[in-house]
């Protein structure tokens, strides 16, 4: 994401203050659309059909099991899978759907857990890193990024292994051009797209195997 | 991000009123691939959420060969790029679908969402407002003014109109239809795009609790089209410059055209003077590569953005020789 921290450091040495910022930022909504879209009318208390701003209770299928849990219409799926229901593989590094890091499969399509509302994933599929080994049994993907050292620090590798996985699932017999397309929304700060992508090649092989072979 | 109301209505009529119906603001959640972001940044505050993922009325991709293409205001990326229809008689819009190269985003951006996203200048996303101003000042025209706009930029508008889809949407003449507190109503795309001329303006003309429902896009007739995106990283990237060409030929002759350039200005920026210089010639190297200098004839770069300008001269050049081969 293009973002300038060295123009803000510049303006922070001019005496601009976090207040400043923050007005800014109120300005910024009191321009924005937001505005246009305020009501001077009086409101009801409570409308039907609002939830919150308070927790709601709402139930998340994941992995095959359905869970209930409270949650602020604010939360994010990500912070749910994290902070409420240990689900940890799913990781948070840049929290604005910009790295991919924490990529889970909704309904058969990967997604973005941080740019989704954990109430708005009410009704659907969710796949985690949690659900693709089975019985303690690693997943072909899994096996291929071990065996093409398609990790370094590891940051970034649930939510690749997740992207690869449903990637597999829409292209089960991808050529190298197809791979290095596929899986643009996952970024690797370490580098590992070349083990990534022999790792690809290498479960998609597998999988048809496996396949094949009933 | 702080806390708010959350509404999941299942018509158009419901939406609209939950919109003006919000004490401090309500605004539209769709994919939520910005708006999530917007409002983490502190950048957009609504006091209320309203959710367009259970109105069946705004999803869905249909085509007829008369009267053309219409996009459900949530349909995805992915969607688009899926669909055949799309592909055979719009291979630029999938081509601009395409760009956003991102499946996560795909899976969940949505067209509407496309053409009502904020844009990404960093002044703006730090909370200085869509005009940039601080102590009365725009930070911009003395600022890092690398990403911003080579056209339309006299001011107090420098940011650019961040939608892929826009330019080959105007290119096409499709007409995007909204609902309000006052009913439907219809608009050009181009139409839909402002230039905010105060602080009080905003880029679009979405009246307050108003949603784009749909977006109309007529049959193409006999043309070739295509897009083409200069882009610093292959992924998670917007472009730098980016042009879309529509054009009908009679055999070599280009006997109309319409260039579309998006990323360069605050608005989809058409050029008249590119079509002038294309029409009545034949496609060649060298007319599209006049056709590229005559779009930026008019260009007024900033202190960082020079190079700017040869890149949306090539990426005018590159999408009419796409166009003419019909490549999909
Ligand atoms: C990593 C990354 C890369 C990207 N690259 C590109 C790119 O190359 N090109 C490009 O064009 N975009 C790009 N995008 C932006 C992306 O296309 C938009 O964020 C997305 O299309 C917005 O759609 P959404 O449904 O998620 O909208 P939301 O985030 O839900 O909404 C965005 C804004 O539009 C409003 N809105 C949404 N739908 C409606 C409606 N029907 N009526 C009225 N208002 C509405 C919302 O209130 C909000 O203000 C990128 C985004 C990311 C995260
Ligand atoms: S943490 Fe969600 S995309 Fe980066
Ligand atoms: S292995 Fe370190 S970020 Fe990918």
């Amino acid at each position: 994401m293009r973002r300038k921290k060295g123009k803000l450091r510049e303006l922070h040495k001019e005496g601009f203050s976090r207040r400043d910022f923050l007005k800014g930022a109120s300005m910024a909504v009191s321009t924005g659309l937001l505005a246009t879209q305020e009501a001077g009318a009086a409101t009801p208390e409570t409308e039907p059909g609002v939830l919150g701003p308070g927790a709601v209770p709402i139930t998340l299928e994941i992995n095959g099991k359905p869970h209930s849990l409270k949650v602020e219409p604010r939360v994010t799926l990500l912070d749910a899978l994290r902070n409420r229901l240990d689900l940890t593989g799913a990781k948070k590094v840049c929290d604005r759907g910009v790295c991919g890091a924490c990529t889970v499969i909704l309904d058969g399509r990967p997604v973005y857990a941080c740019n989704l509302l954990a109430i708005e994933a009410e009704g659907h599929h969710i796949v985690t890193i949690e659900g693709l080994s089975t019985e303690g049994k690693l997943h072909p993907v899994m096996t291929a990024f071990v065996n093409h050292d398609a990790q370094q620090c590891g940051f970034c590798t649930p939510g690749f292994v997740v992207a690869c996985k449903a990637f597999l699932d829409k292209h089960p017999d991808p050529t190298r051009e197809d791979v290095e397309r596929g899986l643009g929304g996952n970024l690797c700060r370490c580098g590992t797209y070349a083990g990534v992508r022999e790792a690809v090649l290498e479960a998609a092989k597998t999988l048809k195997g496996g396949r094949a072979n009933g | 991000m702080e806390a708010f109301e959350y509404a999941r209505p299942t018509t158009n009529e419901e939406v609209v009123k939950l919109l003006t119906g919000a004490k401090g603001g309500a605004q539209v959640l769709a994919g939520g691939t910005d708006i999530l972001s917007l409002m983490k940044d502190g950048v957009a505050r609504p006091a209320r959420l309203v959710s367009l993922q259970h109105v069946k009325e705004l999803r869905g991709i249909t085509f007829h060969p008369g009267t053309g293409l219409r996009l459900g205001a949530t349909a995805t990326f992915e969607e688009l790029l899926e669909n055949p229809d799309v592909r055979k008689h719009y291979p630029a819009l999938a081509q601009a679908a395409e760009g956003v190269s991102s499946p996560q985003v795909r899976n969940t951006g949505t067209v509407a969402g496309d053409l009502c996203q904020r844009p990404r200048c960093w002044y703006y996303r730090a909370g200085f407002g869509l005009l940039a101003i601080y102590n009365g000042k725009p930070l911009v025209p003395d600022g890092d003014n690398r990403y911003h706009a080579i056209l339309g930029n006299s001011g107090p508008a420098y940011f650019v109109s961040p939608s892929s889809l826009a330019p080959i949407l105007v290119a096409l003449n499709a007409k995007v239809k909204l609902h309000g507190p006052q009913g439907a109503r219809e608009l050009p795309v181009q139409d839909f795009f402002l230039t905010p001329k105060n602080d009080q303006e905003i880029e679009h003309a979405l009246q307050p609790g108003e949603i784009v429902t749909e977006i109309l896009v007529p049959a193409p007739g006999d043309v070739k089209m295509a897009v083409y995106e200069v882009r610093q990283k292959e992924a998670l990237d917007w472009p730098l410059a980016a042009a879309a060409v529509v054009l009908n030929l009679e055999g070599d002759t280009v006997k109309k055209v319409r260039v579309v350039l998006g990323h360069v200005a605050p608005v989809p920026w058409p050029s008249p003077e590119a079509e002038e210089a294309l029409t009545g010639k034949s496609v060649s190297e060298d007319a599209a590569w006049e056709a590229g200098k005559a779009a930026l004839s008019k260009a007024t770069p900033l202190s960082k953005n020079v190079y700017k300008v040869q890149l949306a001269r090539v990426a005018v050049k590159r999408a009419i020789l796409r166009a003419a081969k019909g490549e999909a």
